[in-house]
C-alpha cells in the first residue's frame, strides 16, 4: 500500500506492505543505517527513532502505523543543536564504547529531555531503561546525559 | 592519577559512532549481494536420515557439506566441529546447510520449507549425567607439595561445592559476516575479535593458498569472548557460499538465532575439600572442577586451564591437588567469555573462605588476609609471584572508602555488605604468548606514524589506547598516529584480541618499537620497524606437568557490594559497588573506568538476573525478553579506584584489565547476600526463588 509520512523533515511516499517493520523500511528501503537491529522484539532499544517527537522501537512498528506521522532518525537529528549538546556530553563522560547501542541512546536522551528538561538521576535511569548497553554499565551514559543537560541548557 | 599517560583523551572512534555513521557489517553494501539463512538441527542428538529441499527458484541456492572445498571442520584449539553437519547432529542449533538468495524474505520462506528427517538417539545434558557416564573431553591434573600427607595430619577437614549457570554474551550487535571474491582472492568481512583465527580457519576449509585469503574486521559492536572463536564458523559458511555461487554473500543472525547457536560461558560445578591445621590455617585444598563444554571441544581445553590455574585465587595454599574436567553434553558448545573459566572457580574459592570463616566464627576478610599471597611466594602451579603484591593497600583503601566494617556491623537480614578479593593472570596461559609469537609493525612517514597490529577495536578502547601509547612515546599528537585497517592482507599477526593481552602485550611491543623509532627518528623520512614478542627470560613453564609460571604477571583487585533484599518478594537490589584495582598503571583513566564498570555490571548480571537453562537440550531462554541483562535501573552506582604498581614489561607500566573487571563482582554480591541472610550462597545466579528457598531452609 501507499504510505505517506515525513522522514527527517522531508515528505516521503513509499509503496510497501503495511505490515513491514518500520525498522526494515528505514534500513533496507531508505538507507537509514543509524537505526540498528539488536533484538527485533522491542527489548534493546537499538532501533529507537522519534515518532512525532517520542522515542519508539522501530522493530515493533508496522510501516502502516506511521502514515501522516513524522519520523526522525540520527541522519537528520545529528545536525541539530540539541544533538551537538548530547554529543559533547557523551564525549566528555566517555559514554561510547562499542557504539552499537549509541544511536538509540541518543534518540532516547532527546525524547527524555524533550519531555523533562531537568530529570533527576533516577528519572534519567528510568528514561533510558528501554535501551540496553552491554559495555559501559550505564553510569557513564547517565553522566553523559547530565553533561548534555548542562551544555545544552535552555535547548530543551 | 599522576601519570600523564593516565590522563584521558576523547576516544578516537566515538564521534563516528555517536553520529550513527560507524559501519557495522549489516550496514555494508555490495553489488549483487545475496543473503544467507542457516538451517539448524532441531533435535539434540540424531542421525540425519534425509534432507528434503523444496523447489528452489532460479538465483537461490543450497550450500552444505558437499560444497566445502577443504576440510569440513572449524579450525580452533580442537578442530572437532563440522562446518556443516555430516551424517549426524549433536546439539540443537547445529548448522546443517544454508539457503542463499537475493531476496531475504524469500530466503526465509524457503528455509521454513526445508524438511529434515532425523533418527533421534539418547542424549545427555547435565554435568551430573555427564559425570556419571564419564563423557570426558579433557581431564587435567596438577599437584603441589604433599596434599595426601596434609589431609592425613589435618586438624579439621571441610568440604563444599559450588555451581554456576550459563551466561550469554549479549554483545549488542549480533554475529554477522560477509564474503566475496575479488578476482581470485577471497575476502571475508565481519564482526570479530580474531581476524587471523578466521583466516586460519579459512585456509583449511577453502583449500586456498595463503595469499588468496583476506579477512577484514568491520566495526564490531561488542564481543566479550563471544566473537573469539565463533566467527571462524560463520566466516567459513559465507566463504563457502560465495565460492559456490560467485557472488557476495552476507549472513546476519537475528537475536534468537544468535542465542540458540553461539557459544556461552561454561556452566560449572566446583568441589572443594579443605584441610585446616590446629590454628585454623588452610594448609591443603583438593579441588575438582567440572565444566559443561557442550557438544564439541572448541576452546574448552584452554578455558579449563585458566579455570584450574585461577582456583586458588589470591591465596597461598601450601598443598594442592587440583583436577579439572570438561564434559561432553548434547548442548550448544560453550566457549570463550570474559574471564575464561576463572569466574567459576574464583566464585567458589571466595565463598569457600567465607563459609569456613563463618563456621569457625572468624571474620571472613581477616581470615582471607591471613592466607594472602606475597611477592616471591609460589603460585599454585609452583611458579613465582614476581610482582609486588599490593593487596594490603587495596584492601585498606576499599575498607575505608566503603566503610566496610561499620556497615558489616549493621548488617541485618535484608541488608548486607560483602567483599571479594581477586586476581587475573595477564595474557595467554602458559606458553600461549611464545607460541603465538605476536608481531607488530610501525611505519614512519614524515611526521606521522602508522601502527599495524591485529588487535581489534570492539568497544574496549583498543584503538585509542594503542595509538595513545605510540603518540605519547614519540611525543606526537594522537591524530598523527594512524591505526591501520584490520585486514590480514595489510597487517602482521600480533595475536588475537583476547585474554586481556592487548594493552600489555601488543601495547608493550608498540611501546618498545616506538622507543627505538624515537632514537632513530632523524635517520630518514621513512622508517619501518617491526618487533616480535619475547617472553621475559625469568619465566618458565612446563606444559606437560602444568608447572611454573602460568602467567607472566597478575592484576589484582577487591570489590565491595552493598545489597538489599525485599522481605516479601526476595528481589535483590545492589545499591552500591566499590572497586579498587592494581592494573599496573592505567592507560587513559576514563576509558579504563568505563571498561571496569562494564565488567562489574556483566558480573552482577551473571550473579543475579541472567538465568539461562536448558530442558532436554533446548534453551529455555532464547531472546532478550526471556534472558534479562541489567538495564540502567539494575546497575548500582559504582566507585572505581586504582593503586599504582608499574610492571616492568608493560607499556608505561600497564598490566591487564579487561577480564579483571568481571571476576570480582559476583563473589562480592554473593557474600553480601550471604551476610544478610546468614546462609551460605553456593550457587549463581542468585534468584528471588532461590533466595526464598535458602531462607526457609533449616
Amino acid at each position: 500500500m501507499k504510505i505517506e509520512f515525513t522522514l527527517n523533515n522531508e515528505k516521503c511516499t513509499m509503496n510497501v506492505d503495511a505490515s513491514k517493520r518500520l525498522l526494515d523500511l528505514l534500513r533496507d528501503d531508505l538507507g537509514m543505517s543509524s537505526v540498528k537491529e539488536g533484538c527485533g522484539e522491542g527489548e534493546c532499544g537499538a532501533c529507537v527513532v522519534l515518532v512525532d517527537g517520542r522515542a519508539m522501537n522501530s522493530c515493533m512498528l508496522p510501516a502502516g502505523s506511521i502514515i501522516g506521522k513524522s519520523v526522525i532518525t540520527l541522519e537528520s537529528f545529528k545536525h541539530t543543536d540539541r544533538y551537538k549538546a548530547i554529543e559533547r556530553g557523551f564525549l566528555k563522560a566517555g559514554s561510547v564504547q562499542c557504539g552499537f547501542c549509541t544511536p538509540g541512546f541518543i534518540i532516547s536522551t532527546e525524547s527524555l529531555l524533550n519531555q523533562n528538561p531537568n530529570p533527576t538521576d533516577e528519572e534519567i535511569k528510568e528514561g533510558l531503561s528501554g535501551n540496553l548497553c552491554r559495555c559501559t554499565g550505564y553510569n557513564m551514559i547517565i553522566k553523559g546525559v547530565r553533561f548534555a543537560m548542562e551544555i545544552g541548557s535552555g535547548l530543551w | 592519577m599522576n601519570k600523564p599517560i593516565s590522563t584521558s583523551v576523547i576516544r578516537v572512534d566515538s564521534r563516528q559512532k555517536l553520529r550513527g555513521e560507524a559501519q557495522y557489517i549489516s550496514d555494508w553494501t555490495f553489488e549483487n549481494l545475496l543473503f544467507a539463512k542457516t538451517i539448524r538441527s532441531t533435535v539434540a542428538k540424531a542421525q540425519i536420515l534425509s534432507v528434503e529441499i523444496p523447489d528452489i527458484p532460479e538465483g537461490y541456492y543450497i550450500v552444505d557439506k558437499h560444497d566445502v572445498p577443504g576440510a569440513n571442520r572449524m579450525r580452533t584449539v580442537v578442530s572437532d566441529h563440522p562446518l556443516f553437519a555430516e551424517d549426524d547432529v549433536q546439539y540443537i542449533g547445529q548448522p546443517i546447510l544454508l539457503v542463499v538468495g537475493p531476496d531475504r524474505e524469500m530466503v526465509y520462506s524457503l528455509a521454513e520449507n526445508i524438511k529434515i528427517e532425523y533418527k533421534e538417539e539418547p542424549a545427555l545434558f547435565t554435568l551430573e549425567e555427564a559425570e556419571e557416564r564419564s563423557t570426558v573431553f579433557t581431564d587435567y591434573h596438577y599437584k603441589k607439595e604433599d596434599p595426601e600427607k596434609a589431609f592425613e595430619t589435618a586438624h579439621r577437614i571441610i568440604e563444599d561445592t559450588f555451581s554456576t549457570g550459563y551466561q550469554e554474551h549479549v554483545y549488542l550487535e549480533p554475529q554477522g559476516v560477509a564474503a566475496e571474491f575479488k578476482d581470485d582472492t577471497l575476502f571475508v568481512y565481519g564482526s570479530m575479535q580474531c581476524p587471523f583465527y578466521v583466516k586460519n580457519a579459512l585456509l583449511e576449509a577453502m583449500a586456498l593458498p595463503e595469499d588468496k585469503i583476506r579477512v577484514v574486521q568491520s566495526v564490531t559492536g561488542g564481543a566479550f569472548g563471544g566473537k573469539e572463536e565463533f566467527p571462524s564458523l560463520n566466516g567459513c559458511h559465507v566463504a563457502i557460499a560465495a565460492n559456490k555461487i560467485k557472488q557476495p554473500v552476507m549472513l546476519i543472525y537475528d537475536r534468537d538465532e544468535d542465542i540458540i547457536c553461539s557459544t556461552k560461558r561454561h556452566p560449572s560445578k566446583v568441589r572443594f575439600k579443605a584441610a585446616l591445621d590446629k590454628n585454623d590455617h588452610l594448609i591443603a585444598l583438593d579441588i575438582d572442577v567440572l565444566l559443561n563444554a557442550g557438544a564439541y571441544n572448541g576452546l574448552s581445553p584452554v578455558v579449563l586451564q585458566r579455570a584450574i590455574f585461577s582456583a586458588t585465587n589470591v591465596y597461598n595454599i601450601r598443598n594442592l591437588n587440583v583436577r579439572g574436567r570438561n564434559f561432553m553434553t548434547n548442548l550448544v558448545p560453550s566457549g570463550a567469555y570474559r574471564g575464561f573459566g576463572a569466574p567459576q572457580t574464583l566464585f567458589g574459592i571466595e565463598m569457600l573462605f567465607h563459609n569456613i570463616a563463618v563456621e569457625l566464627g572468624l571474620d571472613p576478610l581477616e581470615y582471607k588476609m591471613r592466607h594472602l599471597l606475597k611477592q616471591n611466594d609460589p603460585t599454585c602451579t609452583g611458579g613465582q609471584v614476581h610482582e609486588e603484591v599490593k593487596m594490603p593497600e587495596i584492601i585498606q583503601k576499599i575498607i575505608k572508602s566503603s566503610d566496610y566494617y561499620n556497615k558489616l556491623k549493621t548488617n541485618n537480614k535484608y541488608n548486607g555488605i560483602g567483599i571479594s578479593l581477586f586476581l587475573h593472570g595477564c595474557g595467554f596461559t602458559g606458553k600461549g604468548e611464545t607460541m603465538i609469537n605476536g608481531e607488530i609493525i610501525l611505519v614512519k612517514d614524515k611526521d606521522s606514524v602508522t601502527l599495524k597490529v591485529s588487535s581489534v577495536e570492539m568497544g574496549q578502547g583498543a584503538e585509542t589506547v594503542l595509538r595513545k601509547i605510540v603518540a605519547e612515546t614519540l611525543a606526537l599528537p594522537i591524530e598523527n598516529v594512524i591505526y591501520e585497517k584490520v585486514d590480514t592482507g595489510l597487517i602482521p599477526d600480533s595475536g588475537p584480541t583476547v585474554a586481556s593481552r592487548t594493552t600489555m602485550i601488543v601495547g608493550g611491543l608498540l611501546r618498545d618499537t616506538a622507543l627505538e623509532m624515537k632514537k632513530r627518528w632523524n635517520e630518514s623520512e621513512h622508517l619501518e620497524l617491526s618487533k616480535r614478542y619475547e617472553h621475559p627470560k625469568y619465566l618458565s613453564w612446563d606444559d606437560e606437568h602444568f608447572h611454573g609460571d602460568a602467567y607472566p604477571v597478575h592484576s589484582w583487585g577487591a570489590n565491595v557490594a552493598e545489597v538489599e533484599i525485599d522481605p516479601v518478594t526476595y528481589e535483590l537490589t545492589i545499591n552500591k559497588l566499590y572497586a579498587v584495582y592494581d592494573v599496573g598503571v592505567p592507560i587513559d583513566e576514563r576509558a579504563l573506568i568505563g571498561q571496569m564498570e562494564g565488567g562489574i555490571a556483566q558480573g552482577i548480571g551473571w550473579a543475579t538476573i541472567e538465568v539461562m537453562e536448558s530442558q532436554n537440550g533446548k534453551l529455555t531462554q532464547k531472546n532478550l525478553t526471556d534472558y534479562k541483562i541489567p538495564t540502567s535501573m539494575d546497575v548500582p552506582e559504582m566507585e572505581c579506584d586504582f593503586v599504582l604498581n608499574p610492571y616492568e614489561f608493560g607499556p608505561f607500566g600497564a598490566k591487564c584489565a579487561g577480564e579483571l573487571s568481571f571476576v570480582g563482582s559476583p563473589p562480592a554480591v554473593a557474600e553480601a547476600v550471604a551476610n544478610a541472610l546468614g546462609k551460605p550462597i553456593n550457587h549463581l545466579p542468585i534468584t528471588p526463588e532461590g533466595l526464598m528457598e535458602i531462607d526457609h531452609e533449616d
